[in-house]
């Protein structure tokens, strides 16, 4: 239990998917023009970010690597192969799979959205287009597998607690925004580079909560 | 003419990172140093040019509904082939550049070049356009990477510049200094656009 927190306030402060591992810029420098659209990218990005942490933990865990897992092995085994399980590393497809699956869930959760929640569709449905080419949900996909290793929970954690994380920088960030269409800002810092001063200034903040060690 | 002026657009004019605002997370993530920046530049330049040749050629066999996955999957194989090679012949920028190589699938860039130029034009064209885009990246890359290593640990592309006595501000290595150091790059790419308008 423990465990899983650290991962979640770790995912969500100490290392933002935005402000530390910039990862999801484009649309944290896209829809921070205002609050209202904010939180429903936000929700959209939560929504999509935890469903596709789960779908390529599978993927990666029973396909593609190499192990007593992998349901290739498990097949070839039954079979009466002598194959070691080390020899069924696909991995090296993992970016290929990982993609076409997201492309694919997102429209999937599109659909399934329009079917069965008209109201949560019209909040979150222009979205979530936007969000199969967010680097963001394949960078949370690849920390989970590749880099950090996580078992079934601690990804779904760790997914939902990006997702999070993201939505408040976006928030925060859209609020300031909001502020900023009143100051005097010099005329070539209007628009995108103040947006990217904005955001230093609040890496800076956030670059505190480094010292939260565990 | 045409075919210079479609590689040139890309380094002022169409910049993908400094007036297109495309492809901002490797740019933030990677350039803590010069030699980080430019590994980087080269390896979305290959995936660029490799994936506006290849759509340009299948382009009339491509039905338009599906057009975006196919898209993704070209790009997805140039990826993967750069990300093996990277991790066989050079481990160490491999190890540096971290997940951001496989996230070149994700760049905006290299579909939105795909999408928008690579399927409307000749297989020439759309060559010589991404290595104009991926010149105008890598060497936003690299100016960027310099300037944040120079400051953040007094050095550019590993070598000494800056004297014994100097201090080096770790802040700029840091990722507040990418997103200041952007900030101000981009605004003075503003100012040399409106200049070169001017002049014209």
């Amino acid at each position: 239990m423990g465990n899983l927190l650290i991962i979640a306030i770790s995912a969500i402060l100490i290392n933002n998917f935005v402000l530390s591992r910039f990862l999801g810029l484009c649309p944290f420098v896209g829809v921070s023009k205002k609050t209202e659209t904010a939180i429903g990218m936000g929700m959209a990005v939560i929504f999509v970010m935890t469903l596709a942490s789960a779908v390529t933990w599978v993927i990666w865990t029973y396909f593609l690597s190499p192990g007593t897992s992998n349901i290739f092995w498990i097949i070839a085994n039954k079979f009466g192969s002598q194959t070691p399980a080390a020899s069924f590393d696909l991995h090296y497809l993992e970016t290929i799979a990982f993609i076409l699956v997201i492309a694919s869930l997102v429209q999937f959760v599109e659909l399934v959205l329009q079917k069965t929640s008209p109201s949560l569709y019209s909040a979150l449905g222009i979205f979530l287009p936007l969000i199969t080419t967010n680097c963001a949900i394949l960078g949370v996909a690849e920390l989970n597998t590749m880099s950090l290793g996580y078992n079934f929970l601690e990804a779904l954690v760790h997914g939902f607690a990006a997702g999070v994380g993201f939505t408040l920088a976006l928030i925060m960030m859209s609020g300031i925004r909001e502020r900023l269409q009143f100051a005097p800002v010099p005329r070539l810092m209007k628009g995108l580079p103040i947006a990217f001063i904005v955001a230093g200034l609040m890496s800076m903040a956030f670059l505190g909560f480094s010292g939260l060690k565990f | 003419m045409k075919i210079i002026k479609d590689f040139t657009k890309g380094i002022l004019v169409e910049n993908p990172v400094l007036v297109l605002a495309l492809g901002l997370c490797p740019t933030l993530a990677v350039t803590s140093s010069a030699i980080n920046g430019l590994g980087m530049g080269c390896a979305a330049t290959f995936v660029l040019v490799m994936s506006n040749l290849i759509v340009s050629l299948i382009k009339p066999l491509v039905p338009s509904r599906i057009r975006i996955p196919i898209f993704i999957t070209v790009i997805a194989t140039f990826v993967t082939i750069t990300k093996l090679v990277m991790a066989a012949y050079t481990p160490a920028l491999s190890e540096a550049l971290g997940i951001f190589i496989p996230l070149i699938v994700v760049n905006c860039i290299i579909l939105g070049r795909a999408e928008a130029f690579a399927s409307k034009h000749s297989p020439l064209r759309s060559l010589v356009d991404g290595l104009g885009m991926g010149f105008g990246f890598t060497l936003t890359l690299v100016v960027l990477g310099a300037f944040r290593e120079l400051i953040g640990s007094g050095t550019i592309f590993g070598q000494q510049i800056m004297g014994d006595n100097y201090k080096p501000a770790l802040l700029m290595i840091l990722p507040p200094g990418a997103f200041l150091s952007l900030g101000f790059m981009v605004a003075l790419a503003r100012m040399l656009l409106e200049k070169t308008r001017k002049e014209a």
